[in-house]
């Protein structure tokens, strides 16, 4: 009997302020709270809002017939918190009915596996405690940031006692298998994988309102038309989706909140099929092979690889630079800074650092805040720069760390190389040679 | 097609985008058949004699920085173009108070030679700007007489009179191209005779090419012309032979910072300056260069000073042909904060220098290119702390490079001669 296994993406990253070099050693104040709370509230009223109530609805409807997953990120929690608490509400309800699974992700939606071991286990730490506080579920299953996925994170998963990863089902990883199985990570023993179903997935993300797409209009008839088509060839269809695509990515106007409330109904109007969470798909379908992905693979744009987050030069040289922080900023001990530091980690500031604009331009435009990459790249720089100095200058009054740090963590690409600290430092020279900065000489901060 | 062209200089003497862009424009029009009579102003010397200097056209360009690439390319060039030159001291940019001291130093020079021979002291040329614009079209018409030609192609204002002239003696339609307006010069305070000869041409045109879509609505706004008359076509950058790219050994750590330009209201020089103190409070080593003259040139100088900038300013005064390429060549930056700029081909030869610009919002090649970093020119922060960016973060000039060089190979002048041709198609059909 196959099954549909649906799971929602829901993070909001924590934007910056405009932020100038001039702002260096005088506003230790980053983020854009206007910008933060205003898109939150809209988000919230147009898609986590209605599109929960929808859910709702359903799971009751159908009593435990009908079963969902969400990601959410912490920073996204964090916000909910702040701005709008009436959205955290509304996602315990959904955890109630107990059809809902919460999975884990890193906290700060960070791209910290590739980077730093340690602060990839802490950040998972720090999401599963925030899950079981919030919704009173331990997570079994996990999915890393954006999908980012290799045979190294699988084995990284399963030491940390999960059962079930997610993945894209990226034609690389599969080539000619089909994603709708359940899979065993290669090097893993307990693990299970399972991969998104890319095209059944983004008929719904992304195709669903495109007046061009010859499918169009999408009736939920004609989806489980395609769903049902697997029967026998398949025995799990992943439908991994960002949430925003009800209500903020597809309109309320697409027609896009009716056709959820058709999908449950219909879907199990056929008597073979059924609906699973992703812990619950991994434990009832035994895997038919391993899947072996020693490169990383990820569920962005068309590559399907890491290049919306690294690999210009920007990107690369932006990211290296915060955890070459690490070792001075887990010498502060200091909550305060370790939030920043992990805030700054969120893997947003690097995609709007992405210069393929013109493969994919068109939805990186859409998510970014800023007028350019270029503008990204150097807003985040002098934050960061300002950051630096926040640490040297606390560092001042301990015992400064002098070596530079090496972690057992796995490097994606190049290594790490000490220049860009060479780089901070002499920039940090330049600001207190000049004979005007008086009042804002750089000063540790306050404790 | 054969086409008459009242346009601005010829190499070896380009002095501004102006003359870069009729020459980039006509090779490239020349490349794909179109066949042109370049007239174009030109001082004799004597003031005496026929106002119109028939020239075969076989001066060689000589290699400076427009020079095209080939052999080739020259008997192209020659086979299409034939050069009439009209003999009168109009030159681009040149405004009514310059041309009352070009017109002094000439005349007084034609004294001491009438003097020495006891000739009459006389010259030909227009008592002022307008009167000399006036006789230049004369000079037009008689010309336009005794050429053959199917389409008037004029640029800018001081050529317009020519072309409603030409196009009244031969019936042929007339094609205005606009590169500046007076209201990108003068902003708000417009001359009323430059306006208003601007306002004769741009109604006699039977099409208008703008090089902008900012220009294209500067003129259906200020001049009130009719939207659909206008069509944009960018302008271009030539490319240099492979190789010929001038590279210089620098000095590293101290960085430099470009203006280059007329130092005009238009250009935004002021804003260089003051962007220039706020980085100076921050990085004291940078180097900025303020190249090019112009009528804001002692005013700044006297800015520079009262801010106390003398040590990392440089004036170098106007440059010419090698000098511009090791000027591009020896810096870090470019940067254009232009008020009101129709096009700007300035930040694309920085590029083909590998030299990152930062461009104003409010130019015409912002609508071009994406791999550089723009500004509002009145953004004096927000420059200062681009410029300082780019001086302190290196992997934002690797990636603006990398990027503006793919760029680059798009913005060409026979892409932009299609879309010239495609209009002389629609006036003479």
């Amino acid at each position: 009997m196959p099954s549909i296994c649906f799971y929602f993406q829901v993070h909001q990253p924590f934007r910056l302020r405009n932020y100038t070099y001039f702002d260096i050693g005088h506003s230790h104040d980053y983020e854009d709270e206007t910008a933060n709370r205003e898109i939150l509230n809209k988000v919230a009223t147009k898609c986590y809002l209605p599109a929960n109530r929808v859910l709702l609805g359903l799971l009751r409807e159908h009593k435990g017939a009908f079963q969902i997953s969400y990601s959410i990120s912490g920073v996204a929690l964090d916000q909910f918190e702040r701005y709008n608490p009436a959205v955290l509400d509304s996602f315990r309800r959904l955890a109630d009915t107990g059809c809902v699974e919460f999975l884990d992700e890193t906290y700060y939606h960070s791209l910290s596996f590739l980077y730093s071991r340690p602060e990839f286990r802490e950040q998972v730490r720090h999401h599963r405690d925030r899950i079981k506080t919030l919704f009173g579920q331990t997570p079994t299953a996990f999915r890393n940031t954006e999908l980012i996925y290799s045979n190294e994170l699988a084995r990284e998963v399963e030491d940390l006692g999960y059962t079930t990863i997610l993945a894209e089902g990226a034609d690389r990883v599969l080539g000619w298998r089909s994603p709708n199985f359940v899979y065993q990570p290669a090097g893993c023993l307990k693990l299970r994988l399972l991969l998104k179903n890319y095209r059944l997935s983004d008929d719904i993300a992304f195709r669903f309102s495109n007046r061009e797409w010859p499918e169009y209009p999408l009736t939920a008839d004609k989806f489980a038309k395609w769903v049902h088509q697997i029967n026998a060839a398949g025995e799990v269809v992943n439908l991994f989706m960002d949430f925003e695509t009800f209500g903020e990515h597809q309109w309320q106007e697409t027609g896009i909140f009716e056709f959820l409330k058709m999908i449950p109904g219909t879907i199990l109007a056929h008597p073979d099929f059924g609906f699973l969470t992703p812990s619950e798909a991994a434990a009832h379908y035994t895997p038919v092979a391993q899947v072996d992905v020693p490169q990383y693979v990820s569920w962005a744009d068309v590559e399907r690889d890491l290049t919306a987050w690294i690999g210009n030069d920007m990107q690369d040289d932006a990211i290296r630079s915060v955890y070459d922080l690490e070792k001075a900023v887990r010498a502060r001990n200091d909550p305060e800074l370790l939030h920043a530091w992990r805030q700054l980690q969120t893997s947003d500031h690097f995609y709007y650092m992405c210069t393929k604009w013109f493969a994919d331009g068109d939805v990186h435009k859409y998510f970014n805040p800023y007028a350019s990459p270029y503008d990204a790249y150097i807003n985040y720089m002098n934050v960061l720069t300002d950051f630096g100095q926040r640490l040297a200058a606390g560092g001042e009054q301990r015992p400064p760390p002098v070596s530079t740090r090496k972690t057992k963590s796995a490097k994606p690409r190049n290594p790490v190389t000490p220049t860009r600290r060479a780089a901070a430092a002499k920039q940090m020279s330049n600001v207190k040679q000049s004979p005007k900065v008086g009042r804002g000489r750089p000063r540790p901060a306050a404790r | 097609m054969r086409v008459l062209m009242f346009g601005w200089e010829f190499p070896p003497h380009i002095s501004g985008g102006l003359g870069t862009a009729c020459y980039g424009m006509t090779r490239a029009l020349a490349q794909h058949g179109t066949e042109i009579v370049f007239v174009i102003p030109h001082m004799s010397g004597s003031g005496r004699g026929s106002h119109v200097r028939l020239v075969a056209a076989n001066r060689e360009p000589d290699g400076t920085a427009e020079a095209p690439g080939t052999a080739s390319d020259v008997t192209t060039l020659l086979r299409h173009i034939e050069l009439r030159e009209i003999d009168s001291i109009l030159a681009p940019y040149l405004s009514a108070p310059e041309y009352r001291r070009v017109l002094e130093v000439i005349e007084s020079r034609v004294r001491r030679r009438a003097a020495a021979s006891v000739l009459t002291a006389r010259t030909d040329y227009g008592r002022n700007l307008m009167a000399e614009v006036a006789r230049y079209s004369e000079a037009a018409e008689r010309l336009a007489l005794t050429e053959r030609f199917d389409v008037i192609h004029v640029h800018d204002w001081m050529t317009f009179a020519a072309g409603i002239r030409a196009k009244r003696v031969s019936g042929r339609p007339l094609v205005v191209h606009v590169h500046a307006l007076e209201y990108d010069r003068s902003g708000e305070k417009p001359n009323k005779d430059v306006f208003a000869l601007e306002k004769l041409g741009l109604e006699a045109a039977d099409r208008i090419i703008a090089v902008s879509h900012y220009t294209r609505s500067i003129l259906i706004e200020r001049y009130e012309v009719p939207p659909e008359k206008v069509s944009v076509v960018h302008n271009a950058v030539s490319r240099r032979k492979a190789g010929t790219v001038y590279h210089v050994a620098r000095p590293r750590g101290e960085k430099v910072v470009l203006f280059l330009g007329r130092v005009t209201f238009q250009k935004g020089p002021d804003y260089f300056v003051e962007a220039a103190a706020r980085v100076i409070e921050k990085i004291p080593s940078v180097t900025f260069v303020m190249a090019g003259v112009g009528d804001m040139l002692p005013r700044m100088i006297e800015r520079v000073g009262q801010l106390r900038l003398g040590r990392n300013f440089h004036f170098t005064g106007f440059l010419r042909g090698e000098e511009v390429e090791r000027m591009y060549a020896e810096s870090d930056l470019y940067v254009m904060p232009s008020v009101s700029e129709p096009f700007g081909i300035s930040p694309l030869e920085a590029m083909l220098y590998d030299v990152p610009v930062i461009i104003s919002r409010h130019a015409g090649v912002a609508e071009v290119l994406t791999h550089a970093l723009k500004v509002d020119f009145w953004d004096v922060t927000e420059l200062a702390n681009k410029i300082l960016a780019v001086l302190t973060y290196p992997a934002l000039s690797r990636e603006l490079l990398r990027n503006g060089r793919r760029e680059l190979q798009a913005i060409r002048w026979d892409v932009a001669a299609d879309h010239i041709q495609a209009v002389y198609q629609q006036v003479c059909p």
